[in-house]
């Protein structure tokens, strides 16, 4: 393999990956206080939509990523309403969500399919200038790319540095206990699933303003499924979710490559992968995995009378 | 004392009558449409003329009727595939997959063996899709039976998996000269009958039969009473000498069992071929509604009906009055979220 043909395979899993990094982050977020949300893959869809439609309307790609990132928390909190609020069941409503996300986001974006729109402008990496332009030209990057491994890092200050990420982590642990030590578990859940959207808001813009650049229908595929699978993998960190974006969708990338150098193996076996790695994983752990996790994650916050 | 314990304690586990279930399922329909007839006006469509619109197509006709009912056959079988598990507390999000390997293995076996009479190619078919559903079941119920990975979590990743291993066999083997995402169409011998003219097929009939049986088998047989021990109390009844960890995988098997004969009936029955992403959500539809009416049968039913009732009057209703099809979905998701969200007029108390 030459080191150009590496470098490509690089450059397109930094930029199919970068959505799923920020995406994941979300789900991290979620699930750190004991929510499974199962409806990402309807966020990113209604967040892609709204983003796309208010960049055709403004002309402005960062006021759409603005718009995508307020979608995409506000679609949240109808999650947070049924699960928090509601008690409902988390995997029901995420479910749930995800069917009238299918609506709303068709609903908002389709009378904007064929519009073409100014994508978010790439800036070259820095220090590269001395490449030869076939080089630098697959490090171009747009902002939101730039912006992915700070956000992850920012994502790990928040849980695991201030009073705010103490508290959301001891509710994923146990909501009791956090009620007894005089937090208000709902309002922190309510506050997780804020950003979370915003995140998933993140992810979901760059897929439509600086990724693909256009809207289709069902346009994020599994993208939110394959953010929960890799919340997973990364054993609920936000870092180790940066290598685990890279890996998933260098996989495919990869793919790419040998089609190119001949070596026949079918796309759909290779997409399998990441998948089958994250069962493995989960397997490898074993007993492990309840150290991992947060403890209550997936059950109901009953509230304390 | 004594005696009013034991009044209280047995009305909680008196179920509600059959008259009281539906009307509130009734209420809590009321409730959708409501708040979709907002939506509707939002929109600038008329909200009335919308819902006449939907009744009409299919209550009021025989052809939407029949449509109806060709929407609940795959869901009535999904819904039971979660059911069956959720009755030992396990959870099973991965009826979308189970669907899918079913129909692979029936479309194999309709694609090698289509010189068969329909009298065997049907049942061989039948019996491939349950083989192929149960498979792919059996590896997270495996798991989960040895303590190691949480059922859940293998279910919903494989959902992932089944899709793109089907779009590696249609692609890459079984697709026809005409096109590379589907298959040609099945011999007659290999699609399941149906109904007078229309497209509802024995499938229908496949899942209203199942469900009652697993009414009698939960209400009359020993396995079933074992089956409610284990979900009141697992330590207990594996205390009590049920073998908790054959339960664990032949119950999971049998709910991805279901669901693949589901995927088989919706290859055969429905499509009468084998395409790449061939489910619309069966399978996570199939997840809601089992646990909006907690697993209850009768309930699977009522709900699949409910569902359909919006999914095919939307679809007649967009090609009718240009409604957009997507709000088809926002209409079901609402339904849905008023089930979810159990408002207190239907539950008749506040808590």
């Amino acid at each position: 393999m030459t080191i150009l043909s590496f470098l490509g395979i690089l450059s397109s899993a930094i930029f199919s990956g970068t959505s799923l990094l920020y995406t994941a982050l979300g789900e991290v977020i979620h699930e750190r206080t004991g929510m499974v949300n199962l409806g990402l893959e309807g966020v990113l869809l209604v967040s892609a939509a709204s983003g796309f439609a208010a960049t055709v309307q403004t002309g402005n790609p960062y006021l759409g990523v603005l718009v995508a990132m307020i979608a995409g928390a506000l679609v949240n909190l109808i999650f947070g309403f049924l699960v928090i609020t509601r008690k409902a069941n988390q995997l029901a409503s995420g479910l749930a969500l995800m069917f009238f996300s299918f609506g709303l986001s068709a609903l908002i974006g389709n009378p904007y399919v064929g519009k073409s729109i100014h994508a978010l402008p790439r800036f070259e990496f820095p220090g590269l200038s001395n490449l030869s332009t076939l080089y630098s030209s697959l490090f171009r990057f747009d902002l939101l790319i730039f912006l992915a491994i700070p956000a992850a890092l920012l994502v790990w200050w928040l849980l695991y540095k201030t009073k705010w990420g103490l508290g959301a982590r001891a509710v994923g642990e146990n909501a009791d206990i956090t009620y007894a030590s005089g937090r208000n578990p709902r309002l922190i859940q309510y506050q997780a699933l804020f950003l979370g959207g915003m995140l998933a808001g993140l992810g979901a813009a760059h897929i439509a303003i600086a990724y693909a650049m256009n809207w289709t229908e069902y346009m994020t595929g599994g993208r939110g499924f394959i953010a929960v699978a890799l919340v997973i993998f990364s054993r609920w960190h936000p870092l180790r979710a940066i290598v685990g974006a890279l890996l998933f969708s260098a996989s495919v990338a990869v793919q790419l490559v040998l089609q190119n150098s001949g070596i026949n193996i079918s796309p759909f076996l290779l997409e399998c992968v990441p998948y089958i790695v994250t069962i493995l994983v989960l397997i490898g752990w074993g007993g492990h995995r309840k150290q991992a996790a947060p403890a209550s994650l997936g059950r109901v916050y009953q509230g304390s009378k | 004392m004594a005696p009013l314990a034991e009044t209280t304690q047995k009305k909680k586990f008196i179920p509600p009558g059959i008259i009281q279930t539906l009307f509130h399922y009734l209420t809590m329909v009321v409730m959708s449409f409501l708040l979709f007839a907002f939506i509707l006006l939002v929109i600038g469509k008329n909200p009335i003329q919308s819902y006449r619109g939907i009744f009409s197509s299919t209550l009021g006709s025989l052809y939407g009727l029949s449509e109806l009912v060709v929407a609940m056959t795959p869901i009535l079988l999904t819904g039971l595939a979660v059911a069956i598990p959720s009755r030992i507390m396990l959870i099973n999000v991965g009826a979308e997959g189970q669907l899918y390997i079913g129909a692979a293995f029936a479309t194999w076996g309709a694609l090698n063996f289509s010189s068969l009479p329909a009298g065997l190619l049907i049942p061989l078919m039948m019996l491939l899709g349950i083989l192929g559903g149960a498979l792919w079941a059996f590896i997270p119920a495996y798991l989960k039976s040895i303590g190691l990975v949480n059922e859940t979590i293998t279910s919903l990743l494989m959902n992932s998996i089944a899709p793109k291993v089907i779009g590696f066999l249609v692609f890459g083997f079984w697709h026809s000269a005409m096109d590379t995402n589907k298959t040609a169409r099945f011999v007659p011998a290999a699609r399941l009958p149906t109904f007078f003219d229309t497209r509802v097929s024995l499938g229908v009939v496949f899942g209203l039969v199942l469900l009652i049986i697993f009414w009698l088998f939960m209400k009359t047989s020993r396995w079933g009473l074992e089956m409610k021990a284990i979900g009141g109390n697992p330590q207990a009844s594996l205390r009590n000498g049920i073998p908790l960890k054959v339960y664990t995988i032949i119950v999971f098997c049998t709910g991805g069992a279901v669901a693949g004969l589901a995927g088989m009936v919706q290859a055969s029955g429905y499509y009468g071929l084998m395409l790449t992403n061939f489910s619309i959500g069966w399978g996570f539809m199939g997840f809601l509604i089992s646990w909006l009416v907690a697993g209850d049968p009768f309930g699977i039913i009522l709900m699949s009906f409910i569902i359909s009732l919006i999914f095919s009057g939307g679809n007649l209703l967009q090609i009718t009055s240009g409604v957009p099809y997507s709000i088809i979905n926002i209409l079901l998701a609402l339904t849905l979220f008023v089930v979810l969200a159990k408002p207190s007029i239907i539950r008749g108390k506040k808590s």
